[in-house]
């Protein structure tokens, strides 16, 4: 075979055009039956999902027109009737339904109506009762694994045990996590759970699938064995957006298998350094201890001087006083600010006019000494 | 919520016991004697906790039960 010539090469453009007209003409508007998976419903009101069967899955967009002729958005897993044209992208190169009408068939698709009829029964029974949770331990010191020996879930698991707790002990209790023998292999893993010594945590879960790989963990079985585990447990399984019965009976759900590893473990790293900041307040605090009782015993040092001070002090100031007010009234004091005491012969106070008859004799005593005088 | 399992009393009561004694020293009611008793048993349960946070990393078992169903465990050499 030669290479091609310069006309003889088909542009990209050309071939999704004459795939899209295959694929238009050949097939046509049909009635299509499968199941809503992933519906978005953008602001534009345009649908974009996926219909699928067992066997195969076909993308879908059903634009804003048709779409509010729908009525509620299906939830997922939805069976549903669709009259579509199957068409080919040229922009993007991918198959695609043009859909324009929707119906539900008799209701919802068969696995939607196996979860819903499990999840009645398990909350009848009060698996679902938020108060029936346990608290995860603090610091496990041993987790129990319950998933593939051979998956990446495991791996993930290790990896961020690793990271944030290396002291803990990782248990693998191996199981198929999905096909015909998982269910069995799940339960008869959880039962082993129960009769490890030293386990304070279990953890099930795996890794991200299609929905139908995922199925066991609506296993009412599975459910109830895991409801039925001595220690708490984390179910992580599959991706955020995957929601099993085993995230509704386990004490905590967790987003994926690292993340369940995550809520498991206290990070080391930010333990020890909570471990050294207490340390050091545990020093400042007894130095701001002692620190403050001496000063206090300096405070009531000084006290105690004052208190002997004043004990001292307060007569002294007293007699001081005392010994004023008894100068102040010491007579000859008052003679010292000019005033003089009159005495008869006999020497005693003249007081009145009448005690000095005209020609009495009598004294004068002033500061200094005393004169001698005559009444006229 | 039902009561969380005493899986590593010993970590979660030491780390709990020291904050308690930390925040007893940053107040100003233990006396003297009181306080140094304090600080005494703060630094043994900050080296227990220093100690647990330093224990080596562990293995990786793998669960197996026997014929009998006895269980048992080796090493995951997955590593």
């Amino acid at each position: 075979m030669t290479g091609p010539g310069a006309g003889d090469a088909w542009t990209v453009a050309r071939v999704a055009a004459a795939a899209r007209g295959l694929v238009e003409e050949g097939i046509g508007q049909v009635w299509i039956k499968g199941e809503v998976s992933g519906l978005k419903s953008y602001q534009s009101g345009h649908w974009y999902f996926t219909l699928k069967d067992p066997d195969a899955q076909i993308r879908c967009v059903m634009w804003r027109s048709y779409a509010s002729k729908v009525g509620a958005q299906p939830a997922e897993g939805t069976e549903v009737y669709v009259l579509a044209s199957p068409t080919v992208w040229e922009e993007k190169g991918e198959f695609r339904l043009n859909c324009v009408v929707m119906l539900p068939t008799a209701g919802v698709g068969l696995a939607q109506q196996l979860f819903e009829r499990t999840r009645a029964a398990l909350e009848r029974d009060g698996l679902l009762d938020p108060a029936r949770k346990r608290r995860l331990p603090e610091f496990p010191r041993a987790i129990a694994l319950v998933t593939s020996p051979d998956g990446a879930a495991l791996r993930d698991m290790i990896t961020v045990a690793r990271r944030r707790w290396p002291a803990v002990r990782l248990l693998l209790v191996g199981a198929k996590v999905q096909g015909a023998e998982s269910e069995s292999d799940l339960v008869r893993a959880l039962g082993i759970v129960n009769r490890l010594e030293g386990v304070d945590l279990c953890v099930i879960g795996r890794g991200g699938g299609s929905r139908e790989d995922l199925i066991v963990f609506n296993s009412e079985t599975v459910c109830r064995a895991l409801a039925a585990l001595r220690v708490p447990s984390i179910s992580a399984v599959g991706h955020e957006t995957d929601l099993s019965l085993t995230d509704l009976v386990a004490d905590v759900r967790a987003a994926t298998p690292s993340a369940a590893m995550e809520l498991a473990l206290p990070d080391r790293a930010e333990l020890v350094r909570r471990v050294e900041v207490l340390a050091r307040r545990l020093g400042n605090g007894l130095t701001r201890r002692t620190r403050l009782l001496g000063e206090r015993l300096a405070r009531t040092g000084d006290r105690l001087t004052l208190a002997m001070q004043r004990r001292i002090e307060q007569p002294r100031t007293r007699l001081d006083r005392l010994n004023a007010q008894l100068l102040a009234l010491n007579p000859e004091a008052i003679l010292q600010r000019g005033y003089a005491i009159a005495r008869s012969a006999e020497g005693r106070a003249v007081r009145r006019v009448a005690d000095l008859p005209g020609g009495t004799p009598f004294t004068l005593q002033v500061s200094d000494g005393v004169v001698a005088a005559h009444a006229d | 919520m039902v009561e969380p399992t005493p899986a590593d009393a010993t970590l979660t009561e030491q780390l709990r016991r020291i904050e308690e004694i930390v925040r007893r020293l940053e107040g100003d009611e233990a006396d003297l004697d009181t306080a140094l008793e304090l600080f005494a048993e703060g630094v043994e349960r900050i080296k227990g906790a220093q100690a647990r946070l330093q224990e080596a990393q562990a293995a990786v078992e793998r669960v197996v039960a026997d014929a009998s169903g006895a269980l048992g465990t080796e090493p995951l050499d997955s590593e």
